[in-house]
């Protein structure tokens, strides 16, 4: 199976452009561009160059270690981990539900994980870009270059971010590695104090978050023939929904959709993900390529994360964020937003709803119950068996383990968010290069037009690849016989060649 | 969210289970119960995370001094220690950012400068998932844990 510009006819016959983030210590992504003569684009691919490995990790390793060690497999989202295989290891433990203090807790930690992580990727990773233009000058596309224009905005970012932590931190025990979901329940109920002071603030946290919203719904609006047009393309849908078909970030049933709304599957346990869900491997990716199997490898691909579960709910169960989920379904006139740019509108939604979710969680009594923990019957045979899935920042996450009768985790399977995407990530660089690669010069502006495509989805080089830590870009045109003819780096500086 | 802080902060970074790239938050773990050993020193805040990102700049308020300690692939073994100064840097398309960068964040939202801060890199090698620390890496933790012994005999 193939797509349009994944695999030029004559690769042998064109010039290559790698735009290769070299990260801090191991492996990492990578895009490449096969040009011809006159520049035009022939080939897009967005690689992962590296194995991950994760289930290696975890395989032989005692079931009660595996919600701790998790969080180990990525440094953006150890929360996701976290509670996707805490609810894996409930299931394997015939456990059904949850008390409600546990539950609750739980869903506290994950909400303030959503709220600190779409605050980072909104202020500090994506608004450079939307505040200043994909062109502007390089030392300004950061969070400091917001900072010193938007002093406003920066600071709401770092505090929306630092309050999410503190979340995490009063939840899980610790403000990293904690240990607050366990098996069966949690270790630890907020206190009376705790809840105290993360009451003080939540209301201001809701207030900021309803600005972020109006900040991207401005920038959106006003410049509709950008928005609505870059790396558009359309596509079903995936998310977990609630039993009422409200968005939940923490637990609910499978929910897809065509590329025009229509629903494919509804209320789907996914215990058996495995039923829906195929995993392709193509031989110039790590990284797999998921589609659902009633559809077929060519159609079956999906997206998942905010746009997909913004438009795949039927609600939003918070007020200020169901009105602005109304104002954007309206937006789409009755036909689902496939704009790539409408993940930053639908994420700023995602995170007012998280805001007022901790806020609600923080008003109910449950919150500090001394009912922490449930059994169950474990399940019969040999091995026993589990699938956590949550909706994590960047999308669906799955957990899959097997556990013998030693209590050693037998198998372990992961489909990582980024991994739910990477068909659609590599579709919205195609459609980039379409645009506004063909047949032009490359300049930092342009490539980074590839990048703002690609940053849309939030994708989480830590889980797909390891990749943790600085990624100045280097970028090669390398001719037909394997020369390069030039190179550049590009850093605060803009684009430098070697001297 | 403000709290009364320890006048000297000492951050180390990394993820546990990442070969050496444990460094940092190793050499916390060390230091903090070498601390306990000279009341000279006076009240110390230790933090560790899995990377730096812009929250942290937070964590500098009301501090003295602050070191930063981290594994680093480039610096020459054993360790370095050196003062930094708030920077724009190029962390713009990454999840981590570089405590130049950190500092740099702080200015800009406190609207002054951020205090004195040092960065000591201590040299790793490997950095794969589920590695233990090398033993090229134990040698070096030492010597960075002298170093930075003498950094606080010296304030």
């Amino acid at each position: 199976m193939t797509y349009e510009l994944e695999t030029a006819i004559h690769p042998e016959k064109l010039r290559r452009v790698a735009i290769d983030p070299v990260s801090r210590v191991e492996g990492h992504g990578k895009v490449t561009i096969l040009l011809d003569d006159k520049n035009q684009v022939h080939q897009v691919r967005l690689h992962i160059v590296e194995f991950r490995g994760f289930e290696r990790f975890i395989q032989g390793r005692p079931y009660w270690e595996v919600p701790v060690m998790v969080q180990r497999l990525c440094g953006i989202c150890p929360v996701s981990h976290h509670l996707a295989a805490s609810k894996a290891l409930d299931v394997m433990l015939g456990i059904k539900h949850l008390t409600p203090t546990a539950e609750k807790n739980r869903k506290l930690m994950h909400y303030g994980q959503m709220l600190q992580s779409h605050a980072l990727h909104f202020f500090h990773l994506s608004s450079p870009d939307l505040l200043f233009g994909f062109d502007s000058e390089v030392a300004k596309r950061n969070i400091v270059g917001v900072a010193a224009a938007h002093p406003d905005i920066a600071k709401k970012g770092v505090l929306l971010r630092k309050y999410g932590q503190e979340v995490i931190r009063h939840t899980a025990g610790k403000r990293i590695h904690g240990t607050g979901a366990i098996p069966g329940g949690v270790n630890k109920s907020l206190s009376s104090a705790e809840r105290a002071t993360l009451l003080k603030d939540a209301y201001q946290m809701v207030s900021w978050a309803h600005d972020a919203v109006q900040i991207i719904k401005q920038l959106y609006t006003a410049t509709p023939e950008l928005y609505d047009v870059f790396g558009t393309f359309r596509s079903n849908y995936m998310s977990i929904v609630a039993p009422d078909g409200g968005l939940d970030f923490y637990h609910g049933a499978l929910r897809a959709r065509d590329a025009d709304g229509k629903v494919i599957f509804d209320q789907i346990d996914y215990q058996g993900y495995n039923d829906l869900i195929e995993e392709e491997v193509r031989p110039w990716s790590y990284m797999k390529f998921p589609f659902l199997k009633q559809l077929g490898r060519e159609n079956g691909w999906y997206k998942v994360g905010p746009l997909a579960r913004v438009q795949n709910c039927d609600h939003i169960p918070t007020p200020l964020a169901e009105a602005e989920r109304k104002e954007f379904v309206a937006y789409g006139k009755g036909q689902p937003i496939h704009a790539t740019l409408a993940y930053h509108w639908a994420r700023m939604i995602e995170m007012l709803f998280s805001a007022e979710m901790i806020k609600e969680l923080l008003h109910d009594d449950d919150i500090e119950g001394s009912d922490l923990m449930t059994t169950g019957t474990r399940q019969p045979g040999v091995e026993a068996e589990g699938v956590g899935v949550i909706e994590a920042p960047r999308g669906t996450l799955f957990h899959h383990y097997r556990v013998g009768e030693d209590d050693l985790v037998t198998m372990a399977n992961l489909i990582v968010s980024t991994t739910n995407n990477n068909q659609a990530m590599n579709t919205a660089v195609r459609e980039v290069a379409k645009k506004y690669l063909n047949g032009k010069e490359i300049t930092e502006g342009l490539l980074n037009h590839i990048e703002v495509a690609i940053r849309a989805y939030d994708p989480c080089l830590s889980c797909a690849t390891h990749a943790l830590g600085q990624m100045p870009l280097e970028i090669a045109i390398v001719d037909a016989e394997g020369t390069v003819i030039d190179e550049a780096t590009r850093d605060h500086r803009g684009l430098t060649r070697p001297q | 969210m403000s709290a009364v802080v320890a006048p000297t902060l000492i951050f180390g970074w990394g993820n546990p289970s990442r070969g050496d790239d444990a460094l940092g938050p190793l050499f916390i773990d060390h230091f903090e119960a070498l601390v306990t050993k000279h009341p000279e020193w006076g009240e110390v805040d230790f933090l560790t995370d899995f990377q730096l990102q812009v929250e942290h700049a937070l964590d500098l308020q009301g501090r003295s001094r602050v070191l930063f300690v981290d594994a680093s692939i480039k610096t020459p073994a054993p360790c370095q220690l050196e003062a930094i100064v708030a920077r724009k840097d190029s962390s713009f398309t990454t999840h981590a950012m570089s405590p130049q960068s950190v500092m740099q964040v702080y200015t800009d939202i406190e609207d002054h400068a951020p205090p004195p801060c040092w960065l000591l890199s201590i040299r790793g090698e490997r950095f794969e998932l589920g590695e233990a620390l090398g033993i090229a890496a134990q040698a070096n933790l030492v010597a960075a844990l002298t170093l930075a012994a003498g950094w606080m005999d010296a304030a």
